[in-house]
């Protein structure tokens, strides 16, 4: 076997709970986990064999089959759906003779489909071997698919191919106020650790990831854990940023690295913490070296080691860990199984991370966005997010809006902002619908464009895609179903199945198939899955067919076949493999419903 | 001295500190609707058909710690008419044909949807394949009939210590894998006076060659409602 396995176990210290992280590896060295390969890991590591297939068998990045030698993933998110990615994929599948998800028999080519790759201001989009490229066009899809014939090795592929462009369209507070490295860590350190969780508390900050919880509340309850003794702390940051239409962390995290560096810092000083993680999905390949070199150079000027910026005694690193592709990861006790190197389920709670968290210690997992402020205020103090935002709301919000809009990209704006300012300023016109917060958020139609951002009001965690009055509700809802069914973990009865039925009623009703009957179940499976769901994942994944049968129901009702009872048995589908093991496609090689 | 109360459906329940409102419920006598519990284990919260509403908010009752005053709604039109969704799921998710399954008058699933007063699985059924183990010379594995309540990989893992059975896959396609490479069971440490063969509160864990040794009509649910068995014998339930 060419792949030096031990080599790679070496590398991550032989560490079960890097597991993740070892299995990356190897699928970079070899293309997939061979079941022997598994097998090995499991003996060599301590840990059961199905430990280590469970783990493979989880993430969408994982594989234990040999994919294509170029492994091609089309985003799936509605906006490259909208702006072509589809006909594109087909292209594609057509060039190589393909069908969705297949490998070609030479083994040279995969062709499969990928939850949002975070690039929807620059879509459609793609990964090749875990690479992204974005802004595709059939002449970019004619380009990959010869060089991928030719056989040309990844790094011969043309440079521009792989540009990821940025579009910081409008900054306020967090993106235009500058910091000097080391600025922040020196006036905590100067202010102490528990008047920095006060600061903190007192600017108002809340998580910036959906929730909206206290970020000093959720700071002084980690340094608070076990009586405050001493214990190993973690501070972790959520940059797995995989809510469908959200890419603010790409773009914090490619030119306001050392902010969200410094808050990490800051937010381990405060809390007593000595290991900082970041957990970046893998979606953003491009981001991984610049972030280690940063890393590095932030040791190199002392501000992250021992005794940061000569404070005694406040040693303090950040280690890397990439994800393998899984939404449900970006619920913080998922997050944190992940990191351990196993599933990522989301944990019973509580006990909450904040005090049994990463390797069951305290732990503060906050979102990359908030890191950043925090360490705005840790050098201006509380009243400079105060100064901004609304009662409940302070600072501002970073909002990713992509979709039908002149100009898609970031913006900042101060919390209250309304929705038809957001949409003014990035140039949308006949709007019909927009999706606050990504699918798990709220689906606001055209009269509702006066609500506010904030947690107040409308709250996000940062995705904004824009509709206009030319799509069809209905196949965004299908898709947000789709990705929901896709991403559901299976731990739970309720989303496990709830969202694998609801993704089928909504297929059914957009190719014009569905009932009355699938409108009742509809709504039926979504409260359930509300109702009974273990974690936020299923609690918010009708989110978007309530929105839509509330707000958009004519869309549903000119869909529907005026039946109670639907034909889930079409017989005409049901001829499909007698046409193609005859290769006759002629009508009468049809089921033809009016003769009959 | 008064032990400390809750209060279910109107009624008092005692239970000790750090008591699940499950395990506190049936020990009192209150039959609450569960798959994935088993008294010997610790809870994991997963089937959620034990679901009650603690003072207004629905939580799993086996991973919820009573507390002192709370009120817990159970038997209720609501909680009911969800338990029986969740029930359907689980018949929609796999192959369930009872009428042909070993299991059937045993089996925890089947006993559940009776109690709920459910008639058919109403939802579409998703037909997965899913390929039976008969490799093993003494065990057959079902998984079609697989509800995924991990109780043998809990078994096997802790009781046992042999880790003969895990998870894999995600969403949907999650299901269960034995410990082998070749993905047989012929090729696991399982023996037949394992733990995790005594666990299943379905059909998939079979004992070769023992078919219908009980007769229709005198097996565990037969005679008895699961309601009546699982409050008698709290502790011996799902074995």
């Amino acid at each position: 076997m060419a792949l030096n396995l031990s080599a790679i176990v070496a590398r991550h210290g032989g560490d079960p709970s890097r597991l993740v992280q070892i299995l990356r590896d190897v699928m970079d060295a070899e293309g997939h986990v061979a079941p022997p390969v598994i097998t090995a890991l499991a003996s060599t590591l301590g840990v059961s064999r199905g430990q280590v297939e469970g783990v493979v068998g989880f993430y969408s990045f994982l594989d234990s089959e040999p994919r294509g030698k170029y492994r091609v993933l089309f985003s799936d998110n509605i906006t490259d759906e909208l702006s072509g990615g589809h006909e594109l994929r087909q292209r594609m599948l057509d060039a190589f003779r393909l069908e969705l998800g297949e490998v070609s028999r030479d083994g040279l080519v995969s062709i499969g489909a990928t939850s949002c790759t975070g690039l929807c201001d620059q879509g459609p989009a793609m990964l090749v071997n875990g690479r992204a490229i974005a802004r595709l066009t059939p002449a970019r899809i004619g380009a990959i698919a010869s060089l991928i014939r030719g056989e040309s090795p990844m790094d011969q592929w043309p440079d521009n191919l792989f540009v990821i462009d940025s579009h910081i369209e409008r900054k306020d507070l967090l993106l235009s106020t500058p910091l000097s490295p080391g600025e922040a860590i020196d006036a905590a350190i100067a202010r102490g650790a528990a008047a920095t969780i006060d600061e903190i508390a007192r600017s108002g900050l809340r998580g910036r990831g959906g929730a909206g919880f206290g970020t000093g509340q959720k700071w002084a309850a980690c340094a608070a854990a076990h009586g405050g003794g001493p214990a190993e702390r973690y501070v972790v940051c959520n940059a797995d940023e995989g809510e469908p239409g959200t890419f603010k962390d790409r773009e914090l995290f490619a030119h306001y690295t050392d902010l969200v560096l410094e808050g990490m810092t800051v937010a381990g000083f405060a809390v007593g913490a000595q290991k900082g993680l970041i957990y970046l999905r893998a979606e953003y390949p491009f981001l991984f070296a610049p972030l280690l070199a940063k890393l590095e150079e932030r040791r190199r000027a002392g501000l992250l080691g021992r005794d940061v910026r000569g404070a005694r005694g406040f040693d303090f690193d950040i280690e890397l860990h990439i994800g393998a592709g899984a939404y449900v990861c970006g619920e913080e006790s998922a997050l944190i199984e992940s990191l351990e190197g196993k599933r990522g389920i989301p944990r019973n709670r509580p006990p909450f991370p904040v005090t049994h968290g990463y390797k069951q210690q305290p732990t503060v997992v906050n979102n990359v966005e908030t890191l950043a402020v925090a360490a705005l205020i840790a050098k201006h103090g509380a009243d400079f997010l105060r100064a901004v935002g609304t009662a409940k709301s302070s600072g501002t919000k970073v909002l990713s809006v992509s979709g039908d809009v002149a100009r898609p990209g970031i913006y900042e704006y101060p919390f209250g902002v309304p929705v038809a300012r957001v949409l003014e300023d990035a140039g949308a016109r006949d709007t019909q619908a927009v999706q606050v917060g990504g699918p798990s958020g709220i689906l606001l139609g055209a009269n509702e464009l006066g609500r506010r951002i904030s947690f107040e009001d409308v709250p996000s965690a940062g995705a904004f895609m824009v509709f206009d009055t030319t799509r069809d509700m209905l196949a965004v809802v299908e898709n947000f179903t789709r990705f929901f069914a896709h991403e559901s973990c299976g731990f739970c009865t309720p989303c496990r199945v709830g969202t694998t039925l609801s993704a089928q009623m909504m297929k059914r009703l957009v190719a014009g198939k569905g009932s009355r009957r699938d409108m009742k179940d509809l709504a039926k499976v979504t409260q359930i899955m509300k109702a009974s769901s273990h974690c936020g994942l299923g609690h918010t994944a009708g989110n978007p067919v309530i929105d839509a049968l509330a707000k958009f129901r004519p869309s549903f009702d000119r869909k529907l076949r005026s039946l109670d009872v639907l034909p889930t048995f079409d017989l005409d589908e049901a001829l499909a493999p007698a046409r193609e093991a005859t290769a006759r496609d002629d009508a009468e090689a049809h089921f033809n419903e009016e003769e009959s | 001295m008064t032990a400390k109360t809750f209060q279910m459906d109107g009624h008092d329940v005692p239970f000790e500190e750090g008591q699940s409102i499950l395990a506190a419920a049936l020990a009192a006598g209150s039959y609450v609707p569960y798959l994935c519990y088993h008294a010997e284990f610790k809870p994991h919260g997963s089937c959620k058909v034990c679901t009650v509403k603690v003072n207004g908010r629905t939580q799993a009752s086996c991973t919820t710690p009573a507390r002192e005053g709370d009120v817990v709604e159970s038997n209720v039109d609501e909680l009911n008419e969800l338990r029986k969704n969740l029930v359907q799921f689980l018949f929609t998710e796999g192959n369930h044909f009872c009428p042909s399954c070993e299991a059937s008058g045993g089996c925890a699933l089947q006993a559940v949807g009776y109690e709920l007063g459910m008639t058919t699985a109403h939802y579409s059924p998703l037909f997965p394949d899913r390929p039976v183990d008969a490799s093993h010379p003494d065990v057959l594995l079902d998984f079609n009939r697989c509800i995924l309540c991990e109780l043998c990989v809990r078994a096997s893992s802790l009781v046992d210590g042999k880790n003969v059975f895990s998870l894999s896959g995600r969403g949907i396609t999650k299901h269960l894998i034995v410990n082998a490479e070749s993905g047989k069971l012929a090729d696991t440490t399982l023996s037949v006076e394992d733990k995790a063969m005594s666990v299943c509160p379905v059909g998939v864990i079979l004992r070769k060659r023992r078919g219908f040794k009980a007769p229709i009509g005198e097996r565990r649910y037969d005679a008895h409602s699961i309601s009546e068995v699982a409050v008698a014998h709290p502790e011996d339930e799902a074995k």
